[in-house]
């Protein structure tokens, strides 16, 4: 993208609201700065989008992408907060917790995790889908960090800052499908890695997958970062008060079971 | 007219959330002027005769005694409410849903490394409940109406939910009173 296709400024509208941005943007990145919140778990500021998660997704002349790696073109008319993509990005939050360990009432990372403030802006209550339990590893090898692998939602963040920030490439995926999972640089484990605790690799995790060891439950509960503001606010209050979805109250209606 | 009722149970749960029910302190007063207490660990009775309006059910199922009074709450509760993550989603009993139960009851019973047992036998009883391969969230046995998120759900979450109820509409947890610990 040359510099002057980056300055063409293009038009588009979200929801029925016109917004501006310029060639070059992706639609989240326009959506954020008009401060209309698409949510998002594997997009993170300053990262190569990835498009894992599909939460971003939004429906673009009529058609399914995901906002976080679109480009945005001049005219697009974006489709982000109806019922039917929440439904989307509702189950798919479901199906993360059910694909993986979850266990928020011991995480370190509850109160913070950006899945769990997910699974809250969308008032699940319960799983919809029985959890498949599998079996994954954890490296404590590490003195100062540890992998909680029962966490991982495989968004890559983790993966990418290291690359991209930290100038290290610590992280990588093996495996495929429903084996695909999270690995290291080394055969030792993390420990022989050149990670360091301050690696923005690190901060990079949505979940409670990767933790600084000793660091752990020093904020209490009431103050964590979505204990009282739903996940998404921080966009939403960047032009005013537009109300965020999340401060309706939630219904508990429960998923199908059987009698 | 007769006051509603309400029944409680613990399944595969810790009481934590019967605990947190307690938690509502001086509003307790107001809630015994509102409902009639059928079956509960509360007021120790122990079976449930007749239909009752609102069923809380704290803890999952982990064994066959657990799916049998659960189904017994149900056919009895006109609406039923699964009160915090044992209920909901397994909570803390299911980490064991990651070994195989044969590894669990090894473990346990005859190779862990404070165990006494001269017998060399995992128990076995017939007054022992038979334990499921998996703990399950209760709506996996039966169907639940409601779910009150929450390692416990918090005092007000329990407060709102009843009240509501009792109103005669579904619970609606704002923001601060749906969390999962």
């Amino acid at each position: 993208m040359s510099d002057s296709d980056e300055a063409t400024a293009i038009q588009l509208i979200i929801d029925g609201t016109e917004v501006t941005g310029h060639a070059g943007q992706t639609i989240l990145e326009i959506a954020d700065s008009a401060g209309i919140y698409i949510p998002r778990l594997c997009w993170l500021e300053n990262l190569t989008p990835f498009g894992a998660c599909r939460v971003c997704v939004v429906r673009v002349n009529g058609r399914i992408h995901s906002a976080c790696t679109l480009p945005a073109t001049n005219g697009m008319v974006v489709e982000n907060d109806t019922e039917e993509l929440r439904g989307f990005r509702k189950n798919l939050i479901d199906m993360l917790f059910a694909e993986g360990n979850h266990f928020c009432m011991f995480c370190e990372r509850s109160g913070a995790c950006e899945l769990q403030a997910l699974a809250y802006r969308f008032g699940i209550t319960a799983p919809t889908y029985p959890a498949l339990f599998p079996h994954r590893e954890i490296d404590a090898t590490h003195p100062d960090i540890l992998i909680d692998r029962n966490r991982c939602v495989l968004c890559a963040r983790c993966i990418r800052a290291s690359k991209e920030s930290d100038g290290k490439g610590v992280f990588g995926f093996a495996g495929r499908g429903i084996q695909k999972h999270l690995i290291v640089s080394a055969e030792g484990g993390l420990a022989e890695t050149n990670i360091d605790a301050s690696d923005a690799a690190i901060s990079a995790c949505p979940t409670g997958t990767l933790l600084r060891k000793r660091t752990g439950f020093a904020v209490p509960v009431g103050e964590r970062p979505f204990d009282r503001t739903p996940i998404g606010t921080e966009v939403e209050s960047t032009t005013g008060p537009t109300p965020p979805h999340a401060s309706t109250p939630t219904s508990t209606p429960a998923p199908a079971g059987k009698e | 007219m007769a006051k509603p009722k309400v029944a409680t149970t613990s399944l595969c749960g810790c009481f934590g959330c019967h605990m947190s029910l307690l938690d509502i302190d001086e509003r307790i007063l107001e809630l015994v002027d509102l409902v009639e207490f059928d079956r509960s660990p509360i007021n120790d009775i122990k079976s449930i005769e007749h239909p009752v309006d609102i069923g809380l059910v704290e803890g999952g199922c982990a064994n066959e005694d657990n799916v049998r009074v659960l189904q017994e709450f149900r056919r009895q509760c006109k609406v039923l409410v699964s009160v915090g993550d044992c209920a909901t989603n397994g909570g803390l009993p299911s980490l064991r849903n990651l070994v195989p139960l044969e590894e669990c009851l090894r473990e346990a019973y005859l190779d862990g490394p404070t165990v006494h047992n001269d017998s060399g036998r995992i128990p076995d009883d017939e007054e022992i409940p038979l334990l499921l391969s998996r703990v399950k969230p209760c709506h996996e046995i039966v169907e639940v109406d409601y779910h009150l998120p929450g390692c416990p759900p918090s005092a007000d979450a329990f407060w709102a939910a009843i009240t509501a109820l009792l109103e005669g509409h579904a619970p609606e947890l704002p923001y601060l009173l749906c969390k999962y610990d």
